[in-house]
């Protein structure tokens, strides 16, 4: 199996665990990934705000690098997965929309005919390659780890097809089937409040406040992320945490659970970089790692 | 095919239909241009050539002007066909020198610009006017009627067709896919707006129908096929083995209590809310009072060992392992389609709860629940155990939603109102009423509205977002939260209950589409089967002597459901004491001349119309069994098949006369 | 007591063509069809914070109150997470038509000063135009001296802890030929072709 890789901005700042984690991870899987030669940043939900063509035609260019390469385009970050997936409907969509991006992508010496498929990695892992492979790569089962699967909006809404909108189950199958419990969690797919952190931080902070409270209330060791900005809102806000007791919850990306069950070395997986310590619960819970 | 040459004279009509027509079409301007056409004598428009003036100036015209061709640009031929061509006899010409054009749903009703649709409207007009030119005078058949009917389905839309047909002296086969009639309605406790007991009303029904010297009730059956036309149909019922001697059992049960098995089977009449044995009787007052042995569970029936105590216990020895299934054929005239609803699912909404959180529940489970003879003898006691103090109804569940079904299902507010009245009455909850619109047109039914409001029900306007039990505060734990936007106060609520009752909406059956096809009639999109006509054929259908009523025509309550179901027996009826029917002339025959005896057509009709004559070589075309479908006249290869109405002179003519500007 | 305020709207305060401008934006076609049930505004996240609803403000879009709606902080508040946009029985696009009314809000300056999107989004194009990436970090730092909008939320100590983590890089992410992008961007035309805010 091969992919174009699209890293995204965040992957490459302050995400930079998700990266290290997922590129290991899928060489254990025998995925190759090849990051898009010369790629930009995808256009980010907030600039759509401002000016939706030129963020149309800023995705779109790395749309057309890709579909030269012919291979689909993997996309971690649920920001740049979801404006990659928009660029891509609107322009088949609208016409108009379509006109003007080609126009301008005809400045650089691009064209773009509609072709790239865009992929979510957790879609990739669980319906391509499969539990059956997952569960056969798995060296240290995570066994008693109490997992909040989060999925957070952007992966599963509103293009992406691999699961139910608002109640999926794709990430949840996968921790079974490393070996960790899955805790109830009915906040899987509220917002965490990412995008506003830029703009009303105690807004943001207080949403993804909730969702730690309500993970810890329904019994989770830590809550599992799939995209860099969910991550950050719920790792870094937590001393803001309102209420009378002292609430902390470690946070990680999918990928790092994977890692750590795959027996790979903790320095391939970026765990020291959480402000929320991740390495103690581990521990406490006799996590292997290697 | 072409006649002797006569001088052909055409009368062409142009209809406003008051401003449907008129105020897209240039009706004047229409008939300015058809008077330039070849061979027409008469050129006139008409605000609504339907009405009786309107049929008099084709009448009228025809004897003065000597007309022997005539034209009308209106409306559908479903609608008014027959109408013209009344009119074209009644000016002494053969109905059949009659064409048709419908400048209203193809034109007028789906154009907005009035000089494109003018336009269009002369094209289909000088179609018609140049087709019409090679029509022939046609004469129609004549079809006796069987004075037996097939009504199948026996919920209350077709015990009360069954009734009415019986009463009226009529023989009645009554065919039901379950071991007992009755349907949904059998299934409630109180009927709204009376609120009166629905077994009091229904049960009498029911054994009315058993006794019936004229009805034959044939339950745990299903029609397999259906030949012929109307008034001399061909059914197959296949009877499926119920592993009971019908005529020996009489319902004492003993057999039920000699099982040798526990009550683990979920009961399907109670929604799955009790249990029963592999040996059942769906309810005390089934009808026919006769047990059914489910042979999936019967441990006899399955692995061929078991110490047969039911059997043992029985000692008028209805128990008969070895029954097989049966098919009888039986010929009828006309038939009655009655198959009713099925209830949204539920799990396809799964930000409801219901499957996931054990206290939410669907309204037909509220039913069973609520009822006196139900499962817990009318207690409202969760599954968790508990007896709720707060109840949350959900209206809507599965209706006017893009995403599942679009439309208003027509009966949800009022059962939940219903429900919530009933609700209270067995528990004394606190009843919350979510709703988005308030939809109460019958009788006294916006009086029942008022009366729940004055009952002190919550009623909040809004579509509740979710149900979950995210807690946000103490209040909250160990209950489920509705977050709703109060749309009527402008703000958003998060509301805790102990229940949830999902007001699922109702849709087709799945296998509305067999039984679609089966009988040859129409679906809409939703597939609820399709009337004639919405507003002036509400129970016929585009097959003759095939009929509907009930719920499986679109979502409906009892009165209207038997309300149709009258007039669906009113509609047999009226064909049976006709005694005849004419058939409409569109029928294909072959060309002996040229057919060359191939056969290609014989197994292509799906009506198996056409049989080969081995004697001559030849095809022959039953007219009588030939519904005018046109699969033969385009399959034969030496081109020996013609079509009454469909010459190939006419359809070429009209298809180039169409495209003459293109 | 608190002030009594008049609250009561005129016909004349109504935009007769603002529906219809707003519906023009790709995705947005469906607004008419609302049939105002409140699901969108029971599934928001934020619209506890919201001085409308996002139902009130397809309501009030429809209806022409082109102020009401353009001066409101729902706009502003919304985090696109699309749980409107999926759970909407209607089809309304709502977080698309969020969109077009921050572009439109925009456009007319009518943004509040509480919320420096545009700041924000000029700078995001300033640097997307100088290197072709982001650089999270600087994005975060050249706002902060804009607009001061972190004070007091003692963001401090986050640095601390994303510099201690070795989150908090100094280093400029770029692409190697940004000048392509540039001619890319300089050919793409302004929105409506109004000046745009960079
Ligand atoms: C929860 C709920 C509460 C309601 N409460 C009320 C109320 O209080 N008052 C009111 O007026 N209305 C009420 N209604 C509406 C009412 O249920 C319908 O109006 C009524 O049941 C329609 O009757 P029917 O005979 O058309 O259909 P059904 O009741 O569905 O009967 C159809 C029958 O056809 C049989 N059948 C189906 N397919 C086949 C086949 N292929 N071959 C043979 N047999 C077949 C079925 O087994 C069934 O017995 C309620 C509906 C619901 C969902
Ligand atoms: S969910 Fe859709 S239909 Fe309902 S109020 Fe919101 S926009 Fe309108
Ligand atoms: S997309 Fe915006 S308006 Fe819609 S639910 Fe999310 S935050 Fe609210």
């Amino acid at each position: 199996m091969k992919f174009s890789y699209f890293p995204g901005c965040s992957l490459k700042g302050m995400g930079g665990a998700y990266e290290t984690s997922l590129i290991a991870v899928m060489e254990a899987l025998s995925v190759q990934l090849e990051e898009l030669d010369d790629w930009n940043c995808c256009g980010a939900t907030a600039y759509m705000s401002v000016d939706e063509s030129k963020a149309f035609t800023l995705a779109a260019r790395n749309l057309a690098i890709a579909e030269k390469k012919t291979d689909d385009l993997l996309a971690p970050c649920a920001a740049c997965f979801l404006v990659l997936q928009k660029t891509q409907k609107y322009i088949k969509d609208y016409p108009e929309v379509g006109r003007v991006v080609r126009e301008s992508l005809r400045a650089g010496g691009y064209d773009y005919a509609g072709s790239t498929r865009i992929r979510h990695p957790l879609d990739v892992i669980v319906n391509d390659i499969g539990l059956d492979t997952i569960k056969k790569t798995v060296k240290h089962p995570l066994k008693g780890l109490k997992i909040a699967p989060y999925y957070g909006c952007q992966v599963v809404r509103p293009y992406a097809t691999f699961d139910h909108q608002d109640y999926p189950v794709t990430m949840d199958n996968l921790l079974k089937a490393l070996g960790a419990d899955v805790v109830h969690y009915p906040l899987k797919t509220k917002c965490c409040g990412g995008s506003l952190t830029g703009t009303l931080p105690e807004v943001g902070a207080r949403l993804s406040n909730i969702l730690i409270r309500e993970a810890k209330r329904q019994g989770a060791d830590l809550i599992t992320t799939l995209c860099p900005l969910c991550f950050f809102n719920l790792d870094s806000y937590q001393d803001k945490m309102e209420g009378p007791e002292k609430i902390t919850m470690p946070i990680t990306y999918f990928t790092q659970l994977m890692g750590l069950a795959f027996g790979m070395p903790s320095s391939k997986l970026g765990l020291k970089r959480h402000i929320i310590p991740i390495l103690p619960i581990l521990k406490e819970r006799q996590v292997a790692i290697a | 095919m072409t006649e002797k040459k006569e001088e052909i004279r055409t009368g062409f009509y142009i209809c406003h239909c008051g401003h449907n027509i008129g105020s897209v079409v240039d009706c004047p301007a229409v008939v300015e241009y058809v008077k330039g056409l070849p061979g027409i004598a008469v050129s006139r428009d008409y605000k609504y050539m339907c009405s009786d003036p309107g049929q008099e100036l084709i009448a009228q015209d025809i004897r003065e002007q000597k007309l022997n061709r005539i034209v009308v640009a209106s409306c559908s031929p479903l609608l008014h066909e027959e109408t013209f061509r009344k009119a074209t006899s009644m000016g002494g010409l053969n109905p059949f020198y009659f064409q048709m054009v419908n400048i209203r749903e193809h034109d007028s009703w789906v154009h907005t610009d009035k000089n494109a649709a003018t336009e269009k409207a002369m094209d289909m007009a000088r179609a018609a006017v140049a087709r019409v030119r090679f029509h022939r005078a046609l004469e129609k058949k004549k079809a006796p009627i069987h004075p037996d009917v097939l009504i199948v389905g026996a919920g209350i839309a077709g015990i009360h067709a069954a009734l009415t047909l019986a009463n009226a002296g009529k023989k009645v086969y009554l065919v039901e896919r379950e071991p007992t009639i009755g349907g949904h309605m059998a299934m409630f406790d109180k009927t709204f707006p009376t609120l009166d007991c629905a077994a009091c009303i229904l049960t009498p029904k029911m054994s009315s129908v058993k006794n019936h010297p004229n009805i034959t009730m044939w339950t745990y059956s299903e029609v397999t096929s259906v030949d012929g036309y109307v008034g001399n149909f061909t059914i197959k019922v296949r009877h499926k083995p119920r592993y009971i001697i019908e005529d020996l059992c009489v319902g004492c049960m003993a057999c039920i209590d000699a099982c040798v098995f526990k009550q683990k089977f979920e009961d399907e009449f109670n929604q799955g809310l009790s249990k029963r044995k592999p040996v059942y009787i769906p309810f005390p007052q089934a009808t026919p009072q006769v047990v059914v042995i489910d042979p999936e569970q019967c441990l006899k029936l399955k692995t061929g060992k078991c110490k047969e105590s039911c059997a043992e216990a029985c000692d008028r020895k209805a128990i008969d392992f070895n029954q097989k299934e049966t098919i009888e054929e039986i010929k009828v005239g006309t038939v009655i389609i009655s198959t009713g609803f099925k209830s949204f699912d539920a799990k396809k909404l799964p930000q409801y709860g219901w499957g996931i959180y054990p206290n939410v529940y669907t309204a037909l489970e509220i039913e069973r629940l609520v009822n006196a003879s139900g499962p817990t003898g009318g207690d409202v006691v969760m599954r968790d155990g508990k007896h709720p103090k707060r109840i949350g109804i959900i209206h809507c569940v599965g209706s006017r939603d893009e995403s599942t079904n679009k439309w208003c299902s027509r009966v949800c507010c009022m059962y939940s109102l219903k429900l919530a009245h009933l609700l209270h009455e067995h528990s004394e909850a606190e009843i919350y009423n979510f709703y988005i619109d308030m939809r109460t047109p019958g009788k006294s039914y916006e009086e029942f509205y008022d009366r729940l409001l004055k009952e002190g029900v919550n009623f909040v306007r809004g579509r509740v977002a979710e149900i979950t039990d995210w807690a946000m505060n103490k209040d909250e734990e160990d209950h489920l939260v509705i977050r709703v936007e109060d749309t009527l106060a402008g703000f958003v609520r998060r509301i805790p209950v102990d229940m949830v009752v999902l007001a699922t909406g109702l849709e087709a059956r799945e296998d509305a589409q067999d039984v679609r096809r089966l009988f040859n009639i129409g679906c809409g999109g939703e597939g609820f089967f399709m009337e004639r006509h919405p507003k002036l054929a509400p129970v016929d259908t585009f097959t003759e002597g095939i009929f509907i009523a009930g719920a499986c025509q679109g979502p409906k309550d009892i009165p209207d459901t038997v309300a149709q179901a009258g007039a669906a027996a009113a509609q047999c009826l009226a064909l049976i004491d006709a005694g005849a029917i004419e058939l409409e002339p569109n029928t294909a025959f072959i060309d002996e001349q040229s057919c060359s005896g191939c056969k290609s057509c014989i197994s292509l009709c799906p009506y198996t119309a056409i049989t080969f004559d081995a004697v001559k070589k030849k095809a022959v075309i039953n007219e009588a069994l030939c519904k005018g479908c046109g699969t033969c006249v385009g399959a034969c290869p030496s081109s020996s098949i013609i079509q009454n109405l469909y010459e190939d002179d006419q359809i070429f003519t009209e298809i180039e006369e169409v495209l003459a500007h293109v | 007591m608190s002030k009594i305020r008049r609250t009561i709207k005129y016909e004349s305060e109504r935009d007769g063509t603002f529906a219809e401008e707003i519906m023009a934006s790709p995705g947005c076609e469906d607004l008419l069809g609302c049939f105002q049930c409140g699901t969108c505004s029971g599934v928001c996240p934020l619209s506890i914070y919201m001085d409308h609803t996002p139902r009130q403000i397809i309501y009030l879009t429809r209806q022409g109150f082109k102020d009401e709606v353009l001066r409101s902080n729902t706009i502003w508040l919304c985090a696109s997470c699309y749980a409107c946009y999926v759970d909407c029985p209607k089809t309304v696009h709502i977080t698309d038509v969020m969109y077009a009314l921050k572009q439109r809000a925009i456009r007319e300056g009518l943004y509040p000063s509480r919320f420096p999107i545009p700041v924000l989004a000029r700078e995001f194009y300033k640097m997307v135009r100088g290197k072709g990436r982001l650089t999270e970090t600087w994005l975060v730092v050249r706002l902060l001296l804009k607009t001061n909008i972190f004070k007091g939320f003692g963001m401090w100590r986050l640095g601390l802890g994303l510099l201690r983590t070795g989150r908090f890089s100094l280093a400029v992410e770029s692409m190697k030929h940004p000048e392509e992008l540039r001619r890319i961007l300089d050919a793409s035309p302004a929105q409506h072709g109004k000046k745009e805010v960079a």
